[in-house]
């Protein structure tokens, strides 16, 4: 088990080194940095100071591994555009992300899996058809257009839920939380909404899905056999095998809520990482976009490895083979 | 002779398909005494499996019972609710399926899924039933119950998943078990194993067993009577040893031509020409008549109904009319 989990974290810091090859070749195809500091009269001769100040001389491979291991500290440098620490800025920023992320997902799983599960037992009430339906609309519709939608008819037209930003924020140390103010509270439902509701027709697909195929398998019509009630069936036996691949998708799924974060922080003008990301690249601050790829970056290969160990909590079969294969 | 335990009266199952209603069993009878073992033998699709799962009641849409009558120690069974025919399942009749590699649930233990059942069924508290549950595995033959009981279905080997599967069927001491061809996904040592232990429970509990299986050595092994079923119905019935040695019906004395002998002699084995009808195109008359060689005007028009025997019940029109003695 221990093998394991370490196998997978030395492939995880793999998958890092690679993306610093990619965040730290935006720094170089986006023109020549000193450029981008210097002023358009600067003297050649100025120039070239400043680059062997800032190490740019250097050759490439020796300019990556400073950058990386710098990264590797939460070190990314001083924004362009901000004149602060790129990893000051984020961490001001993660806080906000962060919340409105787990809330989407939270939204997603609970409503996902109890619409899943309903649509899969009850597969021909109206109710299970009109989840179908929903459905379809979640997955097809864009996030922007949901989050204006959602913006017109609770914001604009019945003024129930304000239109942007956090409400008021708590400090709890360096983390700032919306989720202890009613303000707050109020603010996160809807950017929540509309980042979660593709996860959570998703997963009400996938768990449909999956419990169709678990309620025709062997050990259900022997569960059947054996007399137990239909709700140890359905819920015991039945649910916790659909939860394997749910499992994966939310977990994967988290990632992606973060990155997508982008645009529904635009719609909202949530103030987190997704729109200092969008700010960075209107006003080409690299050092910031280049930090983003790398955190989401990190969160994702973070999500994936637990996801990994969290399989084998649930499952004991893998337990097995992973005990033998190592 | 005293009540049976089972007795199934011109039983009928329906499938509702897009091509119309495709009846997979047409008017089958038979009885189960308490302690006998009835083997139910025949091609795959005659229909063994159909009966086996309108006994315990687990006929899926688009299956229903269309018809006849199951009676469960005098209790007919076929029409209750839902929820009391549950709590007959698995306390009055338990059922074994074909494969035990897939019949237990792989993310619990083998000891909760016993507990959960017997606990379902019996007064029982959670130790009380795990002690039970410890007995129930030793009496199955699994070595080390009390550790074994901790152990997930993927650590068994497959004739100890059968086992377990066994002892599942077996915890609430039903009145009878019907074992879906229980050995078929077993290699030949173990079928044998879990055979003797089928038969040693029936013994020892007095227990009725529907063994079906399309394995006539299981049967002649096992049964004390044996029913022949081809297309959906019975063609005959009777004690194994009449049936096996003398047997009546066309179809069922081709099945017993088709099973080696260790005499040594080095014939080709019988075979019955042709195969099973579907279900759709079942001919009239007598379904079998088509690849029958002593098939007559009668057998084309008029269906046979089980006429007794001796010992044995056959639905064959060659013995309608025609004095035991002479019998083909």
């Amino acid at each position: 088990m221990l093998a394991f989990t370490l196998r997978r974290a030395v492939q995880a810091i793999g998958v890092m080194f690679a993306v610093g090859i990619i965040a730290f070749s935006m720094f170089r195809f986006a023109g020549d940095p000193v450029n981008q500091i210097v002023s358009i009269d600067t003297s050649a001769a100025e120039r070239e100071v400043v680059r062997k100040s800032l190490g740019l001389d250097d050759p490439v491979p020796v300019q990556f591994m400073r950058y990386f291991a710098d990264a590797a500290q939460f070190k990314f440098g001083v924004s362009y555009q901000f004149r602060q620490p790129v990893s000051t800025l984020l961490m001001e920023r993660m806080p906000a992300t962060l919340e409105l992320a787990i809330c989407a997902t939270v939204f997603a799983m609970v409503f996902g899996i109890l619409m899943g599960v309903y649509s899969a037992l009850r597969r021909d009430t109206f109710l299970a058809k009109l989840f179908q339906a929903v459905s379809l609309i979640g997955i097809s519709l864009p996030t922007f257009l949901i989050g204006i939608l959602l913006i017109y008819l609770f914001a604009v037209t019945l003024g129930w839920l304000p239109s942007f930003g956090r409400g008021e924020v708590v400090k709890l140390g360096w983390w700032s939380t919306g989720l202890l103010t009613l303000s707050g509270l109020k603010a996160l439902i809807m950017p929540s909404v509309t980042l979660g509701l593709f996860q959570m027709t998703l997963i009400m697909r996938l768990v449909r899905a999956e419990m169709l195929e678990v309620l025709r398998t062997d050990y259900i019509r022997f569960a059947r056999a054996r007399g137990l009630t239909t709700r140890a069936i359905h819920f015991g036996h039945a649910l916790k095998n659909t939860l394997i691949p749910v499992i994966t998708v939310a977990g994967l799924q988290f990632g992606s809520v973060i990155a997508f974060s982008i645009i529904t922080e635009t719609v909202f003008q949530w103030p987190g990482m997704g729109l200092l990301f969008v700010q960075a690249v209107q006003n080409v601050d690299i050092p910031i976009m280049a930090a983003y790829l790398l955190m989401v970056s990190l969160i994702f290969v973070t999500i994936n490895l637990v996801v990994d160990i969290l399989y084998t909590v649930v499952d004991p079969r893998l337990r097995a083979t992973v005990g033998r294969a190592t | 002779m005293t009540e049976p335990i089972l007795s199934v009266r011109n039983l009928q199952v329906e499938f509702a398909s897009r091509r119309g209603t495709l009846r997979a069993i047409d008017g089958v009878s038979f009885d189960i005494a308490k302690g006998e073992v009835l083997g139910v033998v025949g091609e795959s699709g005659a229909g063994k499996s159909v009966t086996g799962l309108a006994v315990i009641g687990l006929i899926d849409r688009p299956g229903r019972i269309a018809g006849g009558e199951i009676r469960l120690a005098g209790l007919r069974i076929d029409n209750l609710p839902p929820e009391e025919m549950r709590r007959i399942r698995g306390k009055r009749i338990g059922m074994i399926f074909q494969d035990p590699l897939t019949s237990l649930n792989p993310l619990y233990r083998v000891g909760d899924q016993i507990v959960e059942t017997i606990r379902t069924h019996l007064n029982l508290s959670e130790s009380a039933a795990r002690r039970r549950a410890i007995d129930l595995l030793a009496e199955v033959g699994i070595p080390a119950p009390d550790k074994r009981i901790d152990g997930y279905p993927h650590e068994f080997s497959g004739g100890m998943r059968q086992r377990v599967v066994i002892a599942l069927a077996i915890c609430a001491e039903p009145e009878l078990i019907i074992a879906d061809e229980p050995t078929t996904a077993l290699d030949v040592s173990v079928q044998a194993q879990i055979i003797s232990l089928i038969k040693r429970l029936g013994r020892d509990h007095g227990t009725a067993v529907m063994l079906v299986t399309h394995d006539m050595g299981v049967i002649a092994e096992t049964s004390d009577r044996v029913a022949v079923m081809y297309a959906g119905r019975v063609a005959e019935i009777g004690p194994v040893q009449d049936v096996v040695r003398n047997p009546l019906h066309p179809y069922a004395k081709g099945l017993m031509g088709a099973i080696p002998t260790l005499a040594g002699d080095d014939k080709r084995l019988q075979q019955i020409p042709g195969s099973m009808p579907r279900l759709s195109a079942i001919p009239r008359g007598c379904s079998f008549n088509p690849r029958c060689a002593f098939a007559f005007d009668r057998c084309r028009i008029e269906r046979p109904e089980p006429l007794p025997r001796g010992a044995q019940s056959v639905a064959c029109h060659l013995y309608d009319n025609v004095p035991a003695e002479s019998a083909a």
